[in-house]
C-alpha cells in the first residue's frame, strides 16, 4: 500500500485500447454449424468452458480441414465481462491458419500479449489476467475432442498459477534456491499468485488443485527434513566437501548448535554463518559475532580457535574460520 | 444525454444546499466552541440544522441525534461501543446481525468475532429481507446488540424494523439499524419504531458528503467512539463541521418535505423503468415492489455479465451499479447477492438502477432504450444464447457458484 493505493476502482483505466475496441465491437464473434463446415468439406468442433453460474463462459467453434488439420474459420461465443469477450476474441483470431497441434501452444500469455497496445504494458490489471486463462483452457478442449485425447494431455506440467503460467517444479526450485518464507516473496520471485489470486488459498474466484499456502508449507517441510538430515550426516561424518552450498551451511549451523552456540550464549553473545568459501586448499567459513561476543577479546583468539577446532574435527580439515 | 441511476452509492448535491452552506467557509468560519461572536454567530445556523434533523426524524428532545463524519462511523461506533459497555465490561457476550448489512456492518463484526464476540449472521429469504421471527429466535440472554438495516442498498427492500423492535424491547436487547437507505428516502418517525440507535449519511439524501449522525434512544449511556474536546454534549468530538452540518439540516428538511408526494413521482419512474425492462425475456427483479424503498430495481438478466453491461451502460452515459465478481477489484463476489440468489446466477448477471427525485422521464426513456440494445447486443455474444451446441464431449462441467 502506498499512495498509488489511495484511490481505488480505476478497473477500467488498466484496459488497454485494443481490449476496450474489442469489447465494443468483437471481429469474431458468431456461430460455425454444422452444414457450413460440410458444405466446405471440413470438420466442426464446439467446445465449452465455464458455466454462467461460475461468472464466464466460452463456447469457441473450429471449422478444421481434415487433410492438414488446418483450422481455416475460428468463431467464439461468450458469457463474460468486457476483458473475457475481447481475450476470446484474440484468442479466435490467433487460432485461424493454424493446424490443431499448432494452436494448442497458444498460451494465455499470448492471449495477453495480443491485447497489448505496447509490448512492455500489461493489456489488463493483474486481476483481469484469469479471463485468458479459459481461452487457453477451451483451445485444449477443442483439440482434445479433435485428436480424440484428453485436454489434460497437452500440459506436461503441473500447472498452479494459470495466470502466470507458473509450474509446480518451478515455484518448488525457486522456494528453495531463495529460501522463501511466505507467499507474498514468491509472488516477487514468479508472479504466481499475483493476478487472479485463486492459487494461492482455497476460498478465491476459482477453486483448484494445488494451493501457494500448501506447497510453501510442504516445501518448508522439506527442507527442514533435509536440513536434520544433513545435519545427522555430517555428525556421521558425510563429505562436507560434496555438499550443496545450502547442505554446508546446514551441517555448520548443526555443529555450531550442537557444540558452540550455548558457550556463546552463557556469555551473553551468539554467532551466524555468512557464508562458505570453497578454495583449492581451504574451505573458509565467514562468520559474524552478536551480542557480547562482538568486540570481545577473545572472539579472535580462544573462542575462535575453539569454533574453527571443533568445525575441522566434525566437518573437514579444511576449514578456515573467518570473522567479519 | 447522461443519466445517474446509482443514487444507492451517493447522490447529487441539491443545490439549495450547497447554497445554504456557502456562508459558513469564509465569512461565518468561527468555531461553535468558542465564546467570542465569531463563534457563536453559527449558533442559529446549527441550531436551525438541528431542529431541521430531529422534526424530519421525529425524534423526541429526550433523545441524542449526534453529527458524525457518515455512517461508517455511526455503525463503527455503536458496535464497537456495545462491545466496550456490554461485553468487555459487561456479562454479554452476542451479537446479532444479518448476512447482507454494508461492510461497514459487517467488517465491523468480523473484527469485534476476532475480539472474541459471538456474532449470528441471520440469512435472508428469496427477497433479501430478514424475518421478525428468524430474529426473535436467535435472540439469547447472553445477546447484547441487534444490528439489522432499515433498507437494503443491493435491493431496497424495507426490513420489518417495527416488528424487530418490538422483539428487542421485549427481551431487553439493544437495538441498531443501519437506516442509511431508509432516511430521507421513505418515512422515519422514530417515535413509532422502537430502535436505540440510528445511523444516516447525508450524501444519500442530496446532501454533502463527509456528514452523517447517529440517533441514540433516549440519550442513553454509549461510550464515545473519538475522544478530544467533547463537543455534541461529551457525545463526539471533534470542531463541529459546520457547513457540512448546515448542510446535511436542509438536505434532511428538503428530501422530507411532502415524503409521500416525492416518492410517488419516483415511484412511478421506478415502476414504468422496471416493467419496461422486464418486457426482456429471461429477467426478473428481486423483491416485492411494495416491500421495496420505491427508487431501487436489483434486475436480473439471464446471458449477461454484470461487468459487461455496466460497461455497456457506461458508452451510453448511464451510470449503475453490479455486484458481479467480475467488477470489483478482488474478484469476490458480492455477499449480498450470494446471500440472497445463492441457488440463481444473480451475483454474476445482477444490475443495480436507483433513482432519485431528480431523476427525469426523458431520462427514463432514454435508459429503456439504451439498457434493451444493450442486453441485445451482448446477448449477441452470449454463449447461454448460443445455438450451435458443443461436440459431444465438449460440454463445460458443472460449476460450483463462488
Amino acid at each position: 500500500m502506498a499512495k498509488a493505493d489511495m484511490l481505488g476502482a480505476s478497473l477500467w483505466d488498466a484496459y488497454s485500447n485494443k481490449v476496450t475496441t474489442l469489447m465494443n465491437n468483437p471481429q469474431h464473434q458468431g456461430e460455425i454449424t454444422e452444414e457450413e463446415a460440410a458444405s466446405h468439406g471440413n470438420k466442426l468442433i464446439v467446445a465449452d468452458f465455464g458455466a454462467e453460474s461460475c461468472g464466464d463462459a466460452v463456447r469457441l467453434y473450429w471449422e478444421i480441414d481434415p487433410k492438414d488439420d488446418r483450422i481455416v474459420n475460428s468463431k467464439f461465443k461468450s458469457f463474460g465481462c468486457g476483458t473475457a469477450i475481447a481475450s476470446s476474441d484474440v484468442m479466435t483470431e490467433l487460432c485461424i491458419g493454424k493446424t490443431v497441434q499448432e494452436a494448442v501452444k497458444i498460451t494465455n500469455i499470448d492471449v495477453e500479449f495480443a491485447l497489448r497496445d505496447t509490448p512492455d504494458v500489461p493489456a489488463v490489471p493483474p486481476q483481469k489476467m484469469h479471463c485468458s486463462v479459459m481461452a487457453y483452457d477451451v483451445i485444449k478442449k477443442a483439440a482434445g475432442l479433435y485428436l480424440g485425447v484428453e485436454a489434460e494431455s497437452f500440459e506436461s506440467e503441473i500447472i498452479v498459477c494459470e495466470c502466470a503460467r507458473v509450474s509446480l517444479g518451478t515455484l518448488k526450485e525457486v522456494i528453495r534456491l531463495n529460501d522463501l518464507h511466505t507467499v507474498e516473496q514468491i509472488t516477487d520471485y514468479t508472479k504466481a499468485g499475483g493476478f487472479c489470486k485463486s492459487c494461492i488459498k482455497p476460498g478465491g474466484h476459482e477453486a483448484r488443485e494445488w494451493y501457494l499456502v500448501d506447497i510453501l508449507a510442504d516445501t518448508r517441510r522439506e527442507m527442514d527434513e533435509e536440513k536434520m538430515k544433513a545435519a545427522a550426516d555430517a555428525g556421521s561424518k558425510g563429505d562436507f566437501e560434496s555438499m550443496t552450498l545450502v547442505q554446508q551451511i546446514k551441517a555448520v549451523d548443526a555443529i555450531v548448535d550442537e557444540n558452540v552456540r550455548q558457550f556463546l550464549v552463557m556469555d551473553g553473545g551468539d554467532m551466524e554463518v555468512i557464508d562458505i568459501k570453497k578454495g583449492d586448499e581451504y574451505i573458509d567459513i565467514y562468520i559474524r559475532y552478536l551480542g557480547a561476543c562482538n568486540g570481545c577479546s577473545s572472539s579472535s583468539t580462544g573462542t575462535l580457535y575453539a569454533i574453527e577446532a571443533t568445525l575441522k574435527e566434525k566437518l573437514s580439515s579444511k576449514i578456515r574460520v573467518l570473522p567479519i | 444525454m447522461q443519466v445517474y441511476l446509482d443514487n444507492n452509492a451517493t447522490t447529487m448535491c441539491d443545490p439549495q444546499v450547497v447554497e445554504a452552506m456557502q456562508p459558513f467557509f469564509s465569512e461565518l468560519y468561527g468555531n461553535p466552541s468558542s465564546l467570542h461572536k465569531f463563534g457563536t454567530s453559527a449558533h442559529p445556523a446549527l441550531r436551525n440544522a438541528i431542529n431541521q434533523v430531529y422534526s424530519a426524524l421525529n425524534a423526541s428532545d429526550e433523545d441524542d441525534i449526534v453529527f458524525t463524519s457518515c455512517a461508517t462511523e455511526s455503525n463503527n461506533w455503536v458496535l464497537k461501543s456495545v462491545w466496550i459497555d456490554h461485553i468487555l465490561n459487561g456479562d454479554k457476550n452476542h451479537i446479532v446481525t444479518t448476512e447482507v448489512e454494508h461492510p461497514s456492518v459487517l467488517s465491523t463484526c468480523r473484527f469485534l468475532e476476532e475480539q472474541g464476540v459471538k456474532v449470528t449472521y441471520l440469512p435472508v429469504n428469496e427477497e433479501g429481507i430478514v424475518e421478525a421471527h428468524t430474529v426473535k429466535s436467535f435472540i439469547t440472554e447472553k445477546t447484547a446488540l441487534v444490528s439489522i438495516m432499515w433498507a437494503s442498498n443491493e435491493t431496497g427492500m424495507i426490513f420489518p424494523i417495527k416488528e424487530i423492535g418490538e422483539i428487542c424491547k421485549d427481551k431487553g436487547v439493544l437495538f441498531h439499524s443501519d437506516g442509511v437507505q431508509a432516511v430521507g428516502k421513505i418515512p422515519v418517525d422514530l417515535q413509532d419504531v422502537h430502535i436505540d440507535f440510528v445511523s444516516m449519511s447525508a450524501h444519500k439524501f442530496h446532501g454533502p458528503k463527509g456528514i452523517g449522525a447517529l440517533y441514540i434512544r433516549n440519550s442513553q449511556a454509549l461510550s464515545p467512539h473519538m475522544h478530544g474536546g467533547e463537543q455534541m454534549g461529551h457525545r463526539r468530538s471533534g470542531t463541529l463541521n459546520v457547513p457540512y452540518i448546515v448542510g446535511m439540516g436542509k438536505a434532511l428538511e428538503l428530501a422530507t418535505t411532502n415524503i409521500e408526494e416525492k416518492m410517488a413521482s419516483i415511484r412511478a419512474k421506478r415502476d414504468r423503468l422496471e416493467d419496461a425492462l422486464l418486457e426482456l425475456s429471461d429477467t426478473f427483479v428481486v423483491g416485492k415492489r411494495e416491500h421495496r424503498n420505491p427508487n431501487t430495481i436489483l434486475i436480473s438478466i439471464r446471458g449477461v455479465e454484470g461487468e459487461g453491461m455496466l460497461w455497456d451502460l457506461n458508452n451510453g452515459q448511464i451510470g449503475a451499479s453490479t455486484g458481479s465478481a467480475c467488477a470489483s477489484e478482488d474478484l469476490e463476489a458480492n455477499t449480498v447477492m450470494l446471500a440472497i440468489g445463492a441457488d440463481t446466477e444473480l451475483a454474476h448477471t445482477g444490475i443495480r438502477l436507483s433513482l432519485s427525485r431528480f431523476t427525469t422521464d426523458a431520462e427514463i426513456d432514454y435508459t429503456i432504450a439504451h439498457f434493451k440494445s444493450a442486453v441485445a447486443r451482448l446477448r449477441a455474444i452470449s454463449s447461454s444464447f448460443a445455438v450451435v451446441q458443443p461436440t459431444k464431449g465438449g460440454e463445460a462441467q458443472a460449476c460450483e457458484i463462488h
